[in-house]
């Protein structure tokens, strides 16, 4: 497939001027999807204070695709509240860039995964008798992050 | 857009003294070489002719009646493989014996065999690419009618010890053919030093018009033709002939045996250099394929935690190619590198560099700067590297939300 031929601007511009890449400081979400097996991880770290995402950054692994999508999420998720961001799907993130080529469009589905699975992380962290996560705690690659939520519970 | 392209294993420029050469047979020498009536016929029979001396002696074959043109080395491949099984219809359970990493011309060709009755064996190859030759000779038997291996890999450039297979061919009584495509220009390739029963060809890799290669058939080898019509080519391949792109062929052969030591040294050191380069410069950079055993035009590296789209993305300006899966319609990685037992998340991060003519240092120090500043960019987005300087093994990690 010809990816030259296939990206739009507007993806070309959020690959190589990628915005909120990191990893925010004070998170209180944090979704890892994908597999490298795959050819793509994204990491996604949110911070949420009364019910409104005010930050969100990511770490992607993958290709132009990978990297457009992720970056056009985090924007498109900063100051909305969390049932409104769960709203957002690959399609929306997609229609945002201008359109993928169409073999590149299960990189948006890695974009809308990790944002749910980033909220579900916070609202995890949430329940009763727990205490809020520091971003230190969630920023932990050595255990599963769902297991870890599970297990406290 | 001023591209550089260091693609050359996939397709090369066609050389202007080719075309130069075309050219006539593309106007006004338009002759069909089966037209024994007139000297039209004649002129463009004289010209196919001296394209087969000048294949011929390319590959160091005894007589120019031992190629036969073809559409390219596909078909040669096809009419290799299914030309002998042909030849061969009165053994029972026939076997060809050959590697994972061949092009798929002859892994297709192979799979489609198979459902014919004959059985493909595969001969184990190292984490190099290169084949355990112990291993090969016992995977060959009394019902092993072919031995079909490549010269040199398009995608790792290893060269596999042809000479020697060819001694173990001899020894068993079994044919050998090889796909040279890659190697042709290249390196040195001599069929009767080596061997070699049956040698495919390419034109469109050796700066020669695409829509044109051949299979070099040995004198008394016997196969059956795939395409039957006016008994042109021995019979082996009917069809009226491509003159204008068997002109070009020839031509292409010519300056590849001519310029053969001088652009091989040249490209050995541009490889060197980049290669050079990139373990000075990129760390935890690893080389897909054998350090020494390979194609002086030839190189494919992993650059860990970045995904190989990106880079070439990054690298644009370049053309490259890579073993990620994200440029693949299938979205697999690359088969060859997945057989060498490179992990995925490095076949992911391959690229392959295809070094040619046009490529000179300036060029490679050029991507050299690219490639360093790519490589710390995507790193520092790159999820995969924050684990690795963590510590964490990504081979062994259990991926929480894989799909």
């Amino acid at each position: 497939m010809d990816v030259w031929e296939n990206y739009t601007e507007k993806v070309m511009d959020h690959y190589e001027n990628p915005r909120n890449v990191g990893i925010v400081d004070n998170a209180n979400g944090v979704g890892i999807v994908g597999n490298p097996a795959c050819g793509d991880v994204m990491k996604l770290t949110i911070r949420v204070e009364n019910n409104i995402i005010v930050d969100a950054k990511f770490k992607t692994f993958g290709c132009g695709a990978a990297i457009a999508t992720s970056s056009m999420v985090t924007e498109m998720v900063k100051g909305k509240n969390i049932d409104t961001a769960l709203e957002i799907s690959n399609k929306g993130v997609m229609e945002a860039l201008g359109g993928l080529p169409k073999v590149k469009r299960h990189c948006s589905v890695l974009a809308e995964d990790a944002l749910k699975a980033a909220i579900e992380n916070y609202k995890k962290s949430l329940l009763p008798g727990r205490p809020e996560k520091s971003a230190h705690e969630l920023d932990n690659h050595k255990g599963n992050v769902d297991e870890t939520v599970h297990t406290a519970e | 857009m001023n591209l550089i392209y260091m693609d050359h294993h996939a397709t090369t420029p066609l050389d202007p003294e080719v075309l130069d050469a075309m050219m006539p047979y593309l106007t006004t020498e338009f002759g069909n070489p089966s037209s024994n009536t007139h000297e039209m016929g004649h002129f463009a029979r004289i010209a196919v002719e001296k394209s087969r001396t000048q294949l011929a002696l390319l590959i160091g074959a005894s007589s120019p009646d031992e190629i036969v043109f073809t559409s390219g080395a596909t078909e040669a491949d096809n009419l290799a493989l299914k030309g002998i099984v042909r030849a061969f219809k009165e053994r029972s359970q026939p076997n060809i014996v050959t590697i994972a990493i061949e092009h798929k011309a002859i892994l297709d060709t192979a799979k489609s065999l198979q459902k014919e009755g004959v059985e493909i064996r595969f001969a184990k190859i190292d984490s190099s690419g290169l084949v355990d030759l112990d291993d090969f000779k016992r995977k060959i038997d009394a019902k092993t009618i072919l031995i079909s291996i490549q010269t040199a890999n398009s995608e790792i450039g290893v060269v596999q010890p042809v000479n020697q297979i060819g001694k173990i061919a001899r020894e068993h009584n079994v044919l050998l053919h090889t796909d040279a495509v890659q190697a042709l220009g290249r390196i040195d390739v001599n069929v009767l030093r080596d061997n070699i029963d049956l040698l495919s060809i390419s034109g469109h890799k050796m700066y020669g018009p695409k829509g044109v290669g051949g299979l070099y058939v040995r004198k008394g080898v016997r196969l059956v033709p795939m395409i039957d019509g006016g008994g042109h080519e021995r019979g082996m391949r009917s069809g009226t002939l491509n003159v204008p792109g068997i002109v070009g062929l020839g031509k292409a052969a010519e300056i590849a045996k001519r310029d053969l030591l001088a652009e091989s040294s040249r490209l050995t050191l541009l490889r060197d250099m980049l290669a050079l380069g990139i373990a000075e410069r990129i760390d935890q950079a690893k080389l897909n394929g054998h350090p020494t055993r390979r194609l002086p035009n030839n190189l494919n590296f992993a650059f860990a935690y970045v995904e190989g789209e990106a880079l070439l993305l990054a690298c644009k300006g370049f053309a490259l190619s890579t073993g990620s899966a994200c440029t693949s319609t299938s979205l697999q990685s690359s088969y060859v590198l997945k057989a060498i037992g490179v992990p995925d998340h490095l076949a992911h991060s391959s690229i392959r560099f295809g070094l040619g003519k046009s490529n000179n240092e300036d060029q490679i120090e050029l991507l050299l700067h690219k490639l360093e500043t790519s490589v710390k960019r995507l790193r520092e987005m790159s999820p995969l590297y924050d684990m690795a300087k963590e510590g964490i093994n990504i081979d062994n990690y259990q991926w929480p939300h894989s799909h």
